[in-house]
């Protein structure tokens, strides 16, 4: 069988090279990443691809509509978005976040392998995002506390231990996070010094 | 009380004000509805999250839906347009480089005049004119192919898509020498130094519908009180918009960073109808620079539908006959009639009308007695008679 040539749409490089290995693990492929949203048209258009990948939130994706509408029936890059015939993949597609703007007349069995590869792969990212926002958000979370203890064992001249109880029953009087309360008291003590 | 929740798409434009205004200051809370706003980056996403029943409605450019009822995009359910959401709000931007040429040949950017505009603009254009849209079923692509229509640019003109926040960018790296797009994206551009204004939507149609709400036919068939609480809490919406001295604080609403993101000042312009033309503070009036309410602009008149399908047709090798049936089809002037009128709504007798025929504003029979349309003369004179449609 001949390769299929594909190109990935991602600016995030990291992420962009995962999705290659995915579908590089599916079969040889020729498979290009464009990272910039600027002469995307243009790029396409050289490259004839038989599938183009793209996050179904890039803001380009507009540029792609146009190249899937400007090309007759029978030419290439007739992009069609995703396989007509196969709604159920396409709602997979979807859901995991990839757009995909497939070649007409491509046969649906050298299709589903690439796009099943990149549907993997773009909710392993999501999912790896997640957790890094996640982890991101609990260490911010512990520095502000920190800083809340410490403003609170020097102004009253309590222990740390003190300092955090203090804090976790404040938090859980008023129904808040402790994140909050120790920002809210970080913020003041600013203020007032 | 509970509200309903509903899930609303829109893109980031000044346009989107409908649905922002409605959630914000509790026209849909009044309605028993609680809106969450879903910013979308691109229309295909717009297009891709209602058809998949990701949003419940969205905030859509006028002839997408038609589109999608003509099989010009992916097999989704049905869209029907329930409401025209804005009317105006474009303008038609050059680059820097374009603007200078253009001064230096004598144009004197009154920017109401499209034929001198075009005059101006083709005797400094070497070449080929790039036009950027923000999509190719746009009001943006119809105002542009019919400004250049019949004239020496007509043969050279090239219109490309780009995302209305990617406008003023293309302009920068050369993608494109020119563009027409919804504010605050064309003064943005204007604001960074990149190119000048020459000319508003309304020069070219004076009534050039932009946005629509836009819902699956199952959920407006088949979810009828809730279509018709968020088709009233937004026309309510509507109607604040058009009041003039509420136009400060939709652009302060506007331009938070949970929706447009960018200094009020920006989307203030529009809203204001007080455009400044380039960099140097050229700043023009232009009264009624876009409408949310006045003059009937919300009626979802299946003339306008069959006009925008003809052009599609056309373009795509349709049959224009069947092509506008099906546009008018997806265009709900029933549905606006059934949930309008107990809002207070007053309703035109027709569905359709012969669209360009009135140089001023003209008042019809309605409902009530009568209704003042707004004037909706295209510039090159031109009429448009729709095919026969009842009530």
């Amino acid at each position: 069988m001949n390769p299929l040539s594909i190109i990935v749409v991602e600016q995030d490089r990291d992420r962009a090279l995962r999705i290659v290995d995915g579908i590089m693990a599916s079969g040889d492929h020729a498979v290009t990443v464009i990272s910039e949203p600027t002469g995307l048209a243009r790029r396409t258009a050289e490259l004839q691809p038989d599938i183009v990948l793209i996050d179904v939130a890039d803001p380009s994706r507009d540029v792609l509509e146009e190249l899937a509408l400007a090309s007759g029936p029978l030419e290439r890059p007739v992009a069609m978005f995703v396989d007509r015939s196969d709604e159920q993949l396409t709602r997979a597609a979807i859901e995991a976040g990839v757009s995909a703007y497939v070649v007409n007349g491509l046969q649906p069995e050298r299709i589903k392998p690439i796009l099943d590869a990149a549907i993997a792969r773009f909710h392993m990212v999501q999912k790896m995002r997640a957790e890094l926002a996640a982890t991101k958000a609990a260490l911010e979370d512990r520095k502000i506390i920190d800083r809340a203890k410490a403003i609170l064992m020097k102004a009253r001249g309590i222990d740390e231990e003190a300092a955090y109880a203090l804090l976790r029953k404040t938090a859980m009087d008023q129904n808040r996070r402790m994140a909050d309360i120790a920002q809210q008291l970080v913020m003041a003590a600013g203020l007032l010094t | 009380m509970s509200l309903t929740p509903l899930r609303l798409g829109y893109v980031p434009l000044t346009d989107a004000a409908p649905l922002i205004v409605a959630a914000e200051l509790g026209f849909a809370a009044e309605e028993g509805l609680s809106l969450d706003l879903i910013r979308l980056q691109s229309w295909a996403q717009s297009r891709d999250s209602l058809g998949m029943g990701g949003i419940d409605a969205a905030h859509m450019l006028v002839p997408l839906p038609i589109a999608q009822g003509l099989g010009l995009g992916p097999a989704y359910p049905r869209f029907d347009l329930v409401m025209v959401l804005s009317v105006g709000g474009q303008a038609i931007c050059v680059s820097a480089a374009l603007a200078g040429a253009m001064r230096d040949h004598g144009h004197g950017f009154g920017f109401g005049d499209p034929v001198a505009a075009r005059q101006a603009l083709a005797a400094v254009v070497p070449g080929a004119l790039r036009v950027g849209v923000p999509f190719p079923f746009s009001t943006q692509a119809e105002l542009v192919r019919r400004w250049l229509a019949g004239s020496d640019l007509d043969r050279r003109l090239s219109i490309r898509t780009v995302p209305p926040p990617l406008m003023a960018d293309a302009l920068a790296t050369g993608e494109v020498d020119a563009f027409c797009v919804g504010e605050p994206w064309a003064s943005y551009a204007v604001e960074r130094g990149l190119g000048a204004l020459v000319l508003a939507g309304r020069s070219i149609w004076a009534s050039p519908p932009e946005k629509g709400l836009v819902l699956t036919r199952d959920f407006a068939e088949g979810r009828p009180e809730e279509t018709g609480r968020l088709m009233r809490a937004v026309w309510r919406a509507c109607r604040w918009l058009d009041v003039a001295e509420n136009r400060a604080t939709a652009a302060e609403i506007l331009s938070r960073p949970d929706y447009l993101n960018l200094p009020p000042e920006l989307s203030e312009r529009g809203l204001m109808d007080r455009l400044h033309l380039s960099a140097q503070g050229e700043v023009r009036q232009y009264p009624g620079f876009i409408r949310f309410h006045q003059g009937a602009a919300n009626f979802p008149w299946r003339s306008l539908a069959a006009l925008f399908a003809r052009r599609i047709a056309r373009l795509h090798g349709l049959d224009e006959g069947a092509a506008m049936g099906a546009g008018m089809a997806c265009f709900r002037t029933d549905l606006y009639r059934q949930h309008l009128r107990a809002a207070g709504a007053d309703l035109p007798g027709a569905s359709a009308r012969v669209e360009g025929a009135m140089a001023h504003p003209t008042a019809v029979a309605s409902e009530k007695g009568e209704i003042i349309l707004g004037s909706d003369a295209f510039f090159d004179g031109e009429t448009f008679e729709p095919p026969f449609v009842g009530r």
